[in-house]
């Protein structure tokens, strides 16, 4: 839209309307930062005032950092939400170029096949999964969560990878093809085009995945093998009454993920605007 | 599909390559255990965890027993209201945001990208945030009235402000979804009606508006799915029990009960899955509804 | 596609097997409990006095939040993952495990003669043959207020319920501090800290509480009616907001300072003796007028129990037995003062508050909540949940007493027959 439109609104007015709504979506976040750095009295006393040098106070991190092992939640987390995303690029990818590219009879029918799940959230066969986990003998690892986020990825990844692989021009696969690649390395040259869409696919699978609560809990509860929100939830159970604790685990919990957005957004972006939800 | 597939030149072996891993862990870890849990729904246990098959007794029980029935409407219901919210609050919020940025004013790449954020956090950790700012023990309602309106434990209005919640954590996905489409309607359309004197409201709604339908259908169907599979927001802020007096109990705090039990109640796995099984069927026939009457027609006038 | 997810499931079983030919040595047992907030009691003091003894068996405190205890365990349970031991409800939640088999008879544990009748009964079969757990310790309720508070408005412990109203007028009418200090948000405390602190004083105890088993008794009548009419004049003396206060908040609300008096019970006293930086006291629940004699709920909270199928019953049970000795009573009562240990053995308690509550015992007769015992055995309804509803209803005045009184009994009757 060019800067001569005419809008219903004076560029002054957007501006307001669209701060008021960055600060109402910014806002309980920043109170929860700005008060776990602060003494418990000040927490209480004065809520809304940024932490001074007075009632500066670290002390919530320090009951974190001492009763709780957050260094190895993160790692955890990090190791499943990678994990996890690798395997849904990586066969997403791989399922979405069979479905776009080949012809084959029950085509149709395994695309449906795979997007039921979309629809339909994986929680609701809980207890047959712990009971496959525990017959494979992995509960309480890692490797029964990252299992369980793949299979609940794939099916977005399917769905959003095959949409754009049809965009992507034959002649370019056939120039490999006559070329003499076999069909793998003509998935492989054609990969970095729908790079943008992988962008979409982690973002909105690394989302669920590392904010998971559930399955954490049921699938892989023990110390070494929590995630951040489930030690998190955990931390928040135990120390409920101590806000200075309180507030820095929920703190803790909410950074990782904001700094990982915030490097991702413009892939996101990119993904979205590109076609990636037809 | 149109582009020529050349499937006879040799043994598809690779097509089977590329799909097994996918469609193996898939089949494996997310259809086999929805089945199974679909498969319990038919089956009971008495007092000696003797396992045998009843058929939809469970359901016939769910529907008629007085007790349980009105615990599934009053959570059906509650659901209902929830998604009703979503509808009149998100979407629109998120359609004018959406609007707003594409404006391409300065500074709405950090506009959006802030806007967002809410919907990258974890709900359980949103639902104990807000629950926090809203207690009167941390009394961040009275340094902002506002706030006082927004109250979890009275029966009128919990539900209202866990719907509000969970419009602010997730009205960033209609945003960037009606931000995306917006930005590919192409110039062209718009020109041709400013050059008729046609003004921006006028564009909005005649030609912006019915190019927005499609994207409206995705993000109507997308806020029915997970507002009836919601259950941590209730969950981290109210407790499993979905108080006051079962005010903000939705059907996945439901399921939960049902299946996995409170307190001194045991769950029951079986009545549990029985639950979920309605939960599908109504998640089912919305998909469907969409599906078959909102898509179709939205097709039709586009042609 | 069937048969490959079949033999994917066959390798990765293959693989679960060989895994179990390995880990000898050293055997590992671990604790499901809800005492999350116990947790490093049990790493510091219980577990190493244990392995004092016994070097050879690693034992893990492995906690999950109280709320999501008995749903994690089931899962758990059924999905044959729990640990070996089993921290267990009383009553009719644990005797469910028992009866499908998830908790092991422990009637031949060497070491159960050290715990009476009365200790053991939240943990038998109903016709009391089958003991399943050992039991741990029990929790009195009562009120717990800040002395300063109390000496700035020149105000003494109320013994009746009339002085205590008076009471509550009095810092009312002051205005500085909430009188009383209670949320209703989280529904069991309206219950567990309104309900049934007061209740067995307006139900005679024992005779209130059997009666509602042999039906005798009824929530809508009687002393349970008059327990729900004088939980409703409460309503004026909570702090504002009180509908949106959950039990932590509260907590914080009295630990800060800006209540008078705490309904609770002996488990909170560990807690504000960390937080409260003011003196505490703490007085039974006052007389109805007419009533000479008082009685307190001393409810068998917790115990230990062993998961039936467990694969290291031997040292599972070592530590049960261990836990039977005056020696873990001693510990834990001290550790976690207000835990009130259910051995025979004399144990001194070295927290003054906690003698307190304690003390009680002597000049009153004990009971147990009224909801524990057989009455909330139901699938659907059951009625402690009900009288977490009910309480909150009349504290949030969505309902008058007489018609939570009501609803309780009717679903009751719904599904409960006495034994004629």
């Amino acid at each position: 839209m060019n800067p001569k439109t005419k809008t219903f609104f004076s560029h002054a007015g957007v501006h307001t309307v669209l701060l008021i709504y960055t600060f109402i979506a910014l806002f309980p976040t920043l109170l929860i930062v700005m008060n776990s750095l602060k003494a418990r009295l000040s927490i209480f006393g004065a809520p809304l005032e940024p932490p001074l040098p007075s009632t500066f106070d670290l002390v919530g991190y320090q009951t974190v950092f001492s009763s709780a092992h957050f260094e190895q939640y993160f790692l955890n987390s990090l190791i499943v939400t990678i994990i996890s995303l690798v395997l849904i690029l990586g066969f997403g990818a791989m399922a979405s170029f069979a479905l776009a590219e080949y012809d084959f009879q029950t085509n149709p029918l395994l695309g449906i096949y795979l997007a039921i799940g979309i629809m339909v959230p994986i929680r609701l066969g809980t207890v047959s999964l712990l009971k496959m986990m525990v017959a494979l003998g992995i509960n309480n690892t890692l490797f029964a969560l990252i299992l369980v986020y793949v299979a609940s990825g794939i099916p977005l990844a399917v769905f959003v990878l095959t949409a754009f692989f049809k965009t992507i021009p034959k002649e370019l696969k056939d120039a490999g093809r006559i070329d003499g690649a076999s069909e793998y390395r003509v998935f492989w040259l054609v990969l970095p085009l729908v790079r943008p869409a992988l962008g979409t696919v982690a973002i909105f699978n690394m989302i669920p995945v590392w904010n998971d609560l559930w399955f954490p809990l049921i699938l892989a509860p023990l110390e070494s093998t929590k995630t951040v929100i489930l030690g998190a939830e955990v931390f928040l159970g135990q120390f409920i009454s101590d806000w200075n604790a309180v507030l820095a685990a929920l703190t803790l919990a909410v950074l990782p993920i904001l700094v990982l957005y915030i490097i991702f957004s413009r892939q996101l972006i990119r993904g979205l605007t590109q076609g990636a939800v037809k | 599909m149109t582009s020529m597939r050349k499937l006879n030149r040799k043994f598809p072996v690779h097509i089977l390559v590329f799909l097994f891993p996918a469609v193996l862990i898939y089949t494996v870890f997310m259809i086999y255990p929805m089945i199974d849990s679909l498969r319990l729904s038919l089956f009971s246990s008495d007092a000696k965890n003797v396992v045998h098959w009843v058929g939809l007794e469970n359901y016939r029980e769910l529907l008629t027993d007085p007790t349980l029935s009105n615990r599934l409407w009053g959570a059906l219901k509650n659901n209902l209201i929830f998604f009703v919210i979503h509808m009149c609050v998100q979407n629109p919020v998120g359609l004018l945001l959406a609007y707003l940025l594409s404006l391409k004013i300065r500074g709405s790449v950090v506009y959006r990208t802030l806007i967002f954020t809410p919907t990258v956090l974890s709900v359980v950790i949103v639902g104990f945030a807000w629950k926090l700012i809203l207690s009167p023990l941390w009394g961040i309602s009275s340094h902002i009235p506002l706030l006082n309106l927004m109250n979890l434990g009275v029966e009128n209005s919990a539900l209202i402000t866990l719907s509000l919640i969970s419009v602010w954590q997730y009205v960033g996905i209609p945003m960037m979804l009606f931000l995306a489409s917006i930005i590919r309607i192409p110039e062209e359309f718009l020109e041709a009606a400013r050059v008729d004197g046609a003004n921006a409201w006028t564009i909005f709604w005649k030609i912006q508006f019915p190019l927005l339908l499609p994207t409206a259908g995705i993000v109507g169907v997308l806020t029915f799915v997970g507002n009836f599979n919601a259950f941590d927001l209730v969950y981290s802020a109210q407790g499993a029990l979905a108080g006051p007096s079962f005010s903000t109990d939705l059907l996945g705090t439901f399921f939960y009960r049902t299946f996995f039990g409170f307190q001194l109640q045991g769950g029951n796995p079986y009545l549990g899955s029985a639950v979920a099984g309605i939960m599908l069927l109504i998640i089912l026939v919305g998909v469907l509804i969409y599906l078959f009457g909102f898509q179709r027609r939205i097709e039709n006038v586009e042609l | 596609m069937k048969k490959s997810a079949a033999v994917f499931l066959l390798l990765a079983g293959g693989v679960a097997l060989a895994g179990l030919a390995f880990g000898q040595g050293k055997t590992k047992i671990s604790i499901e409990s809800w005492r999350n907030d116990d947790l490093k009691i049990w790493q510091n003091e219980i577990i190493p006095a244990f392995n004092k003894k016994f070097p050879d068996i690693e034992v893990t405190f492995a906690p999950s939040a109280p709320a999501e205890y008995n749903s994690a365990l089931d899962a758990k349970l059924q999905g044959g993952s729990a640990g070996d031991l089993i921290t267990c409800r009383p009553f009719d939640k644990s005797l469910e495990l028992y009866n499908k088999g998830n908790l092991a008879s422990l009637n031949d544990l060497a070491g159960m003669g050290n715990f009476s009748n009365v200790a053991k009964s939240a943990w038998q079969t109903d016709d009391g043959k089958n003991t399943f757990c050992v039991p741990m310790a029990s929790v009195i309720h009562g009120f717990i207020y800040n002395k300063a508070i109390f000496a700035e408005l020149g105000l003494k412990e109320p013994k009746t319920e009339a002085e205590f109203f008076k009471i509550l007028a009095t810092i009312k009418k002051n205005g500085k501090y909430a009188p009383l200090v209670m949320g209703t948000k989280d529904q069991w405390e309206s219950a567990t800290v309104g309900f049934q602190n007061i209740g067995p004083n307006y139900w005679q105890g024992e005779t209130g509480r059997l009666g509602l088993i042999a039906g005798k008794a009824k929530y809508n009548t009687g002393g349970f009616l008059r327990t729900f009419q004088a939980l409703s004049k409460w309503t004026p003396y909570l702090e504002q907001g009180y509908q949106s206060v959950s039990y932590p908040d509260a907590q914080n609300l009295f630990s800060l300072g800006r209540g008078a008096i705490y309904p609770s019970g002996s488990w909170e006293i560990s807690g504000f003796r960390a937080n409260a930086k003011f003196e505490l006291g703490a007085f039974k629940p006052p007389l109805p007028a007419g009533a000479k004699k008082c009685y307190i709920s001393d409810h068998t909270d917790i115990a230990t129990g062993l998961n039936a199928n467990s694969k290291n019953k031997e040292s599972a049970k070592k530590f049960l037995e261990w836990m039977t000795t005056p020696e873990f009573a001693e510990i834990y009562a001290n550790a976690l003062p207000g835990f009130f240990s259910l051995s025979k053995a004399k144990i001194k308690l070295k927290d003054p508050l906690a003698q307190e509550f304690v003390s009680w015992r002597d000049d009153c007769d004990s009971t147990i909540r009224s909801s524990y015992q057989i009455l909330s055995r139901n699938e659907k309804l059951n009625n402690e949940n009900d009288l977490w509803a009910a309480s909150a209803g009349v504290l949030n005045g969505t309902l008058t007493p007489k018609a939570a009184a009501d609803m309780v009994q009717k679903n009751l009757d719904g599904w409960y027959k006495p034994k004629k």
